[in-house]
């Protein structure tokens, strides 16, 4: 009947808007202390993009094996000038969950403290932040599949040659004294570093994004699990960095930084010493092509969970890498920029002095 | 005495199956490519320092890691796992036929009492042989007022009594779930299976490995034989440097008297990052 139809109609509106706003309300009130899917952090991107429009956007940088678009949150005040930035990844390794959902809280603190808290303000004035939530977005999905694939570390590309197995380590992948230590040339080894250097499209991406805007990066921050660890580049043994002392002091302060949040204590050094030798890093590439402050966070906790770290710490684990991250990037920032602050005001008092002599005739 | 040789007899009859070569290397039947003998990892634990070690470092870290397994084979329990809080000193020196032994000092805790809990001083010495094939590291451990921290006894037997009975048919997978998950139940299972792993973590450890158990794959529980609470334990392992997950599968028996035991363990290679199964 047409009474019958006409309320047919009126229901399914009404459960579409409920559906509607349900589904808001649902991405309104994001829950920051669980774990997510692909998918979610996906529609979580551009739900940050749409509700900042004038600090965030996102840029697509490259395209997994699974052909996913390679995508980040690009954070900061707009400016008339070119500005240094700094690069987090988080979710290189797809069974290390507790690293994106590390580089969704940081988005989500900077986002709702830059109005009111004036240290973060600078910050986004000064700087951009290119975070990707998960670099490793075949692996991250796949790990989601069922408890048989939460341990996935890989990428999905699948083996060449009579390669049976998939998947390489991304983390072992990149064009930094690759193939030298600490790999596997079987390709079933969860440390298997590809059929070559840069074989794989999301190690490609990055290495494009950070060749492209070397000049501009400060700060490269890559996000794991597990160890409760801050890495400072190389890998390899015999070689130094530089500015490795300088390096090692930076990451003792965010150490300090994060103990003083819950008492987790976290160790620093270069791999080779507190962890173990390895070769094709991101993090290696980063100071290779000159990125001079290039860290590795391993997050919770040291082997009692593991990679499967419990929900419940997801906010305290956050909150600690935040302060930690936070200690960096105010190092960075501060000596960037806090010298050009000093330059800027001595100039004015220079010019302010000469004008009052000229006006006073003194000479 | 008795309780020593009964204990010496009882350990002998750990079976060893096949080891997994100790660089952890995938099963060579996984391998799809023809390939030779796999490359260790070249790192520099060869050449690693003696004398005065660095406690953050790796070598004493996996040296302790080594005496935690031997401390949880001794006094784990259903409501006590030891973990690694701090290493203070660490040296070590190459010994008389070819191998290394670590000195070390460091505090471990007890993971049920988390961070609140007291940490405990500990010393031992921990030797590892170099063999041509792998053998277990040697352990002497001390630790301080391991007598006064609270006794778990009442906990321990209230369990014991509760699944101890001829109908308890305990079988559970995947503790935890892929969220870390583990219901209040499945705790004490937990915690066994940890103390058990412990035994084969031990066994299979060398300078060049450091293991975790990653997660209980499942347990199922056995006829209870002699008073001992019988459980068939899947452990995942993780080991750091190769990065790989292990897969044993072990029969231990456990009681409040008795503790731990683990009678069986079976190395269950698996392929997991093949497409297919090997032929």
């Amino acid at each position: 009947t047409m009474k019958g139809s006409i309320m047919g109609v009126l229901l399914v509106l009404a459960l579409v808007v409920q559906d509607r706003l349900a589904g808001g309300l649902e991405l309104k009130s994001y829950d920051y202390t669980k774990y997510h899917t692909m998918d979610e952090i996906s529609a979580w991107m551009n739900q940050m993009e749409m509700e900042n429009p004038d600090v965030v956007s996102s840029m697509i940088y490259g395209q997994t094996y699974e052909k996913r678009n390679i995508a980040l949150l690009k954070i900061g005040l707009n400016s008339t000038t070119p500005k240094k930035a700094i690069w987090m990844d988080c979710g290189i390794h797809a069974r290390e969950w507790i690293a994106p959902a590390f580089c969704q809280y940081f988005v989500k603190e900077i986002l709702g403290s830059y109005k009111t808290d004036s240290e973060v303000n600078t910050l986004l004035k000064n700087l951009d932040f290119y975070i990707t939530p998960v670099l490793n977005m075949d692996g991250y999905n796949y790990s989601w599949i069922d408890s048989t694939t939460r341990l996935w570390r890989k990428s999905r590309t699948p083996g060449t040659g009579n390669c049976t197995c998939v998947g390489t380590d991304l983390n072992r992948n990149f064009y930094a004294n690759w193939g030298m230590v600490g790999i596997s040339r079987n390709c079933c080894s969860e440390i298997y570093n590809g059929p070559s250097a840069l074989s794989e499209p999301e190690a490609k991406a990055v290495t494009d994004f950070l060749g492209m805007h070397q000049n501009q990066l400060l700060c490269y921050l890559t996000i794991h699990s597990y160890g409760q660890l801050i890495l400072v580049p190389y890998g390899h043994p015999n070689i130094s960095a530089p500015n490795y002392d300088e390096l090692m002091e930076v990451g003792l302060a965010a150490a300090k930084a994060i103990k003083a949040v819950h008492g987790k204590s976290y160790r620093v050094g270069s791999s080779p010493d507190v962890l173990y030798a390895n070769s094709g890093s991101s993090r290696d590439f980063a100071r290779l092509i000159g990125i001079p402050y290039s860290f590795t966070f391993e997050l919770r906790d040291e082997g009692q969970h593991g990679f499967i770290l419990p929900e419940d710490q997801i906010q305290p684990t956050c909150e600690e890498a935040y302060k930690g991250a936070m200690s960096i990037i105010n190092y960075v920032h501060d000596k960037n920029f806090k010298s050009a602050a000093i330059t800027v005001t001595a100039t004015l008092w220079t010019t302010l002095t000469a004008l009052w002599i000229s006006s006073t005739n003194v000479i | 005495m008795k309780t020593f040789c009964s204990v010496w007899l009882l350990l002998s009859l750990v079976e060893l199956s096949p080891a997994p070569p100790a660089s952890q290397e995938p099963p060579l039947a996984c391998t799809g490519a023809p390939d030779p003998a796999p490359p260790q990892p070249e790192t520099a634990e060869d050449m690693a320092s003696t004398g005065d070690l660095e406690p953050t470092h790796y070598p004493a870290r996996r040296a302790a890691q080594v005496a935690l397994h031997y401390l949880n084979t001794h006094h784990g329990s259903p409501f006590r796992v030891f973990g690694l809080q701090q290493v203070h000193k660490a040296s070590a020196e190459d010994v008389a036929a070819g191998g290394r032994k670590y000195k070390l000092d460091f505090s471990v805790t007890d993971w049920g009492s988390g961070s609140a809990g007291p940490a405990l001083r500990c010393s031992a010495d921990v030797l590892f042989p170099r063999t041509e094939r792998h053998s277990a590291p040697k352990v002497e451990l001390h630790c301080e007022a391991l007598q006064q921290i609270n006794s778990t006894a009442q906990e321990d037997d209230a369990f014991y009594q509760k699944y101890i009975s001829p109908d308890s048919t305990v079988s559970a997978r995947d503790i935890p779930d892929s969220f870390g998950n583990m219901s209040e139940e499945m705790q004490p299972f937990w915690r066994l299976a940890r103390v058990a792993a412990s035994f084969i973590m031990l066994r299979e450890s060398s300078e060049n490995t450091e293991f975790n158990m990653a997660k209980v794959a499942s347990i199922t529980q056995q006829e209870s034989s002699e008073e001992q609470l019988m459980l068939e334990f899947v452990v995942l392992l993780h080991d750091f440097p190769s990065q790989e997950i292990v897969q044993w599968k072990l029969l231990a028996s456990w009681s409040p008297d008795r503790g731990v035991r683990v009678l069986q363990t079976e190395w269950q290679p698996r392929c997991p990052h093949a497409t297919k199964p090997p032929n």
